[in-house]
């Protein structure tokens, strides 16, 4: 596509360009030769002492500008530059970066190709796979789950094999390619009956983990958990189809903490993980789910 | 002629040079302060107002529109009287522009920290800020080109024509690039869109650098080297080319800052090729302040001015040589989004801006305050001090920068990346200690010059200089 809504503005680019070199090398051209004797003063005086003198363009200095401006000529013949011109060498960013891909693709793209082809629990063992799965997980995921792995709030934890949507070597390279939009857990705050409804569901929450607990509350939660079970399950095990985490484990995904636990019932939490296959393709999701499987397998 | 068309206006330019210390010392300790909280983030002490991302546009706007910005005003002011052997034009509103770009840093100084920002780099400020600058801007060309109006000598001396260029080339930006739409009294969005937004933006703020920082100190060095030397300037021929061809060219280069985006191939080629051809005319300028000496070199060893202006060309020379490699595509795609710029930068902002603002303050407020320095052994060590503290933070940067930039393109047998991020940015810890440790040098020798000029300034008295009759031409 043209960089240009009409020729004209591309014959603009040309002419200003081709004007503005020809006009610098005029400029230089025309200011070779001094007139009247080198090296004394023009006669201008300003503020009792300041002069100028007569001194020519240093010889050196006028060569390195010619050597530029020749430069910047062959430059623009060369590469694009004088408008919609495409230059003679054809070179384009977007085409320098096709042919390194390219050529990467070639270089590396069989020994990829040879652990695509590997089953996950077989290349989790593999040492110059999980080699490149960890150079690709400190680039790619480190970010959101930790250079150890070991997640931050919100971003799980992938060394403990407690998952979101399930831990098999299938379901965690669905996760990697596709990616998990979480259904959201909506704020519970108002259907509740407001702070002490959250409060009673949270202390039976925590009691599922075997933490201590207020007994009371956490009687009065247990009546409520009703309209959590839907996706946590009556009995707070958490369903992977619905990425609806387990309760009963004591490992929380947006913290532990009471208040933390209050926040996630009151105000709701909705989690993303992009999808990673139109990014890395297949082979490297591949190598990255067998590296992930491997930290807990 | 009565005696108030006999004498020079000092008054603003005397309330510009105090002012310029100043922000100097206040725009620096900033620096240090996000220097440190790179090498240390807990200095950022999880305070939204005390953090890097809202502290650094506070600290590049003191240090080139407080520090930078007052040294332009007050040696333009004076030198534009000095070589025009007139008062200046309408006192009153050179008075306005003191109090306008006061007004200016002030709000920067409760904007930028408060998070208000129009998020342009070096164009931060919100648009009722931006107004007030072009008011102020406005009106400091009335006074500068009406004093060179009423010159009574017949030539417009060198210094003034980069001065000129400077104030005409910076109004045409400022109002090009701070075009935008305000939300309410404190937002605003920018009047251009993706790859036009971003083009606009580095054709300002590479300008900025160009005529800002560059030719505006030019203009800085034509006077007070000539002046400090007591020697005549090398080449005006060469004043004359490279003034043209500066300007001309300079104003073609901000592509440079967009290699390898969106920014269309042809676009990004005529930056790099016009930023090769500005090597020739930016040395032309440091040639001519070098060769100035010529004849009188042994004043070097003598002369702390003098030193800090020389050694100020001399960075000019190296950072302007550096600056069009650098715009080379190849160089640009080790060097960009790296330290290495960083360096760059401070290596002229520093290098060159500081070194000749310096060396033209110690020269101007003694005149100004009609007494000699208080102390010449003082500059000497402030020279030394400063000079060292600028070669710490480049090379630091140039080391931290370069392995930055081979880090990031690293690859093992199998084609993944050898480092991540994170590890090049453990791997730029110990140089981001070494270049706090530059920026701290530089400021206490910003601190040794308050102390100096103020014992300078109690001794002295206001200075009061009868304009002298132009000689006459040969």
């Amino acid at each position: 596509m043209s960089d240009f809504t009409s020729e004209f503005w591309s014959w603009f680019v040309i002419a200003i360009t081709a004007g503005s070199i020809l006009w610098l090398f005029y400029l230089l051209r025309g200011n070779k030769r001094v007139e009247g004797e080198p090296g004394v003063p023009t006669g201008h005086v300003w503020d009792e002492n300041l002069e100028e003198l007569n001194n020519p363009l240093p010889r050196w200095w006028l060569i390195m500008f010619y050597i530029t401006i020749f430069f910047s000529i062959v430059y623009l013949v060369l590469y694009p530059g004088m408008g919609s011109f495409k230059g003679l060498l054809g070179w384009t960013e977007v085409g320098q970066y096709e042919a390194e891909v390219k050529a990467a693709d070639a270089e590396f793209g069989p020994l990829f190709a040879k652990f695509e082809q590997t089953p996950i629990p077989e290349l989790a063992k593999n040492t110059a796979a999980m080699a490149a799965g960890e150079r690709l997980f400190v680039n790619y995921c480190a970010v959101c789950h930790g250079s150890d792995a070991r997640g931050a709030p919100g971003f799980p934890n992938l060394r403990d094999n407690d998952w979101l949507y399930g831990g098999s070597p299938e379901k965690i390279e669905e996760t990697i390619l596709n990616g998990r939009q979480s259904n959201g857990m909506i704020s519970w705050e108002a259907s509740l009956g407001g702070e002490e409804g959250v409060n009673q569901v949270a202390e039976y929450v925590m009691s599922l983990s075997g933490r201590d607990v207020d007994q009371a509350l956490a009687a009065k939660g247990k009546e409520k958990f009703a309209l959590c079970a839907g996706c946590h399950m009556p009995d707070g095990t958490g369903n992977q189809v619905l990425g609806a985490p387990n309760l009963t484990d004591n490992i929380w995904l947006y913290g532990g903490s009471p208040r933390t636990i209050r926040e996630s019932i009151a105000k709701g939490r909705s989690g993303k993980m992009p999808a990673h296959n139109e990014f890395l393709g297949k082979a490297k999701s591949h190598i990255l789910a067998a590296y992930v499987y491997s930290l807990s397998n | 002629m009565n005696n108030e068309t006999m004498t020079y206006d000092y008054t603003v330019v005397r309330q510009f040079a105090i002012v310029a210390v100043v922000l100097g010392i206040v725009g620096m300790l900033i620096g240090v302060f996000i220097a440190s909280q790179m090498a240390w983030p807990v200095l950022n002490f999880d305070t939204p107002w005390l953090s890097f991302g809202r502290l650094r546009p506070l600290h590049t706007n003191a240090v080139i529109f407080g520090f930078g910005g007052s040294v332009l005003f007050a040696t333009s002011y004076y030198v534009v009287q000095r070589t025009c052997h007139t008062r200046l034009f309408a006192p009153a509103l050179a008075q306005f522009t003191f109090i306008g770009w006061m007004l200016v840093i002030a709000s920067a100084v409760v904007t930028l920290p408060l998070g208000i920002t129009s998020s342009k780099e070096y164009a931060e400020l919100e648009w009722p800020i931006d107004i007030l600058i072009t008011i102020v801007w406005v009106a400091y060309a009335v006074v500068f080109f009406g004093t060179i109006a009423k010159r009574r000598v017949k030539h417009i001396y060198v210094a003034n024509w980069f001065f000129g260029a400077f104030i005409i080339t910076i109004a045409m930006l400022h109002i090009v690039n701070s075009a935008e739409v305000p939300v309410n009294f404190l937002k605003s969005y920018s009047a251009y869109a993706g790859v036009q937004d971003a083009m606009v933006q580095w054709w300002y703020g590479h300008n900025a650098v160009g005529f800002f920082l560059t030719a505006g100190f030019l203009g800085i060095m034509y006077y007070f080297i000539p002046k400090q030397a007591n020697r005549p300037v090398y080449s005006y021929r060469l004043s004359v080319v490279h003034f043209w061809a500066l300007t001309f060219t300079y104003i073609w280069a901000g592509p440079h800052h967009l290699h390898y985006t969106a920014l269309p191939d042809w676009a990004q080629s005529l930056g790099m090729v016009f930023s090769l051809i500005l090597l020739a005319p930016s040395w032309g300028g440091m040639i001519n302040g070098i060769m100035t000496l010529s004849g009188a070199w042994e004043k070097l060893r003598t002369d702390p001015i003098l030193k800090f202006l020389i050694v100020s060309v001399s960075f000019y020379g190296m950072s302007t040589f550096e600056g069009p490699m650098m715009a080379i595509k190849t160089v640009n795609a080790l060097s960009h989004y790296t330290d290495w710029t960083i360096g760059h930068v401070h290596s002229g902002a520093l290098g060159w801006v500081a070194m000749v603002s310096i060396g033209a303050m110690y020269f101007l407020i003694p005149k100004l305050f009609d007494t000699e320095i208080y102390s010449k052994k003082l500059i000497e060590t402030h020279f030394w001090v400063a000079t060292i503290g600028i070669v710490l933070y480049i090379c630091s940067m140039w080391i931290s920068g370069i392995m930055q930039g081979l880090m990031w393109r690293a690859i093992n047998d199998d084609g993944t990346l050898t480092y991540s991020f994170v590890e090049s940015v453990q791997a730029m810890h110990p140089f981001y200690i070494v270049r706090a440790g530059g920026g701290l040098l530089f400021l206490t020798g910003m601190l040794i010059m308050a102390y100096n000029l103020t014992k300078t300034i109690a001794q002295g008295k206001a200075a009061v200089d009868v304009i002298p009759v132009p000689a006459a031409a040969h």
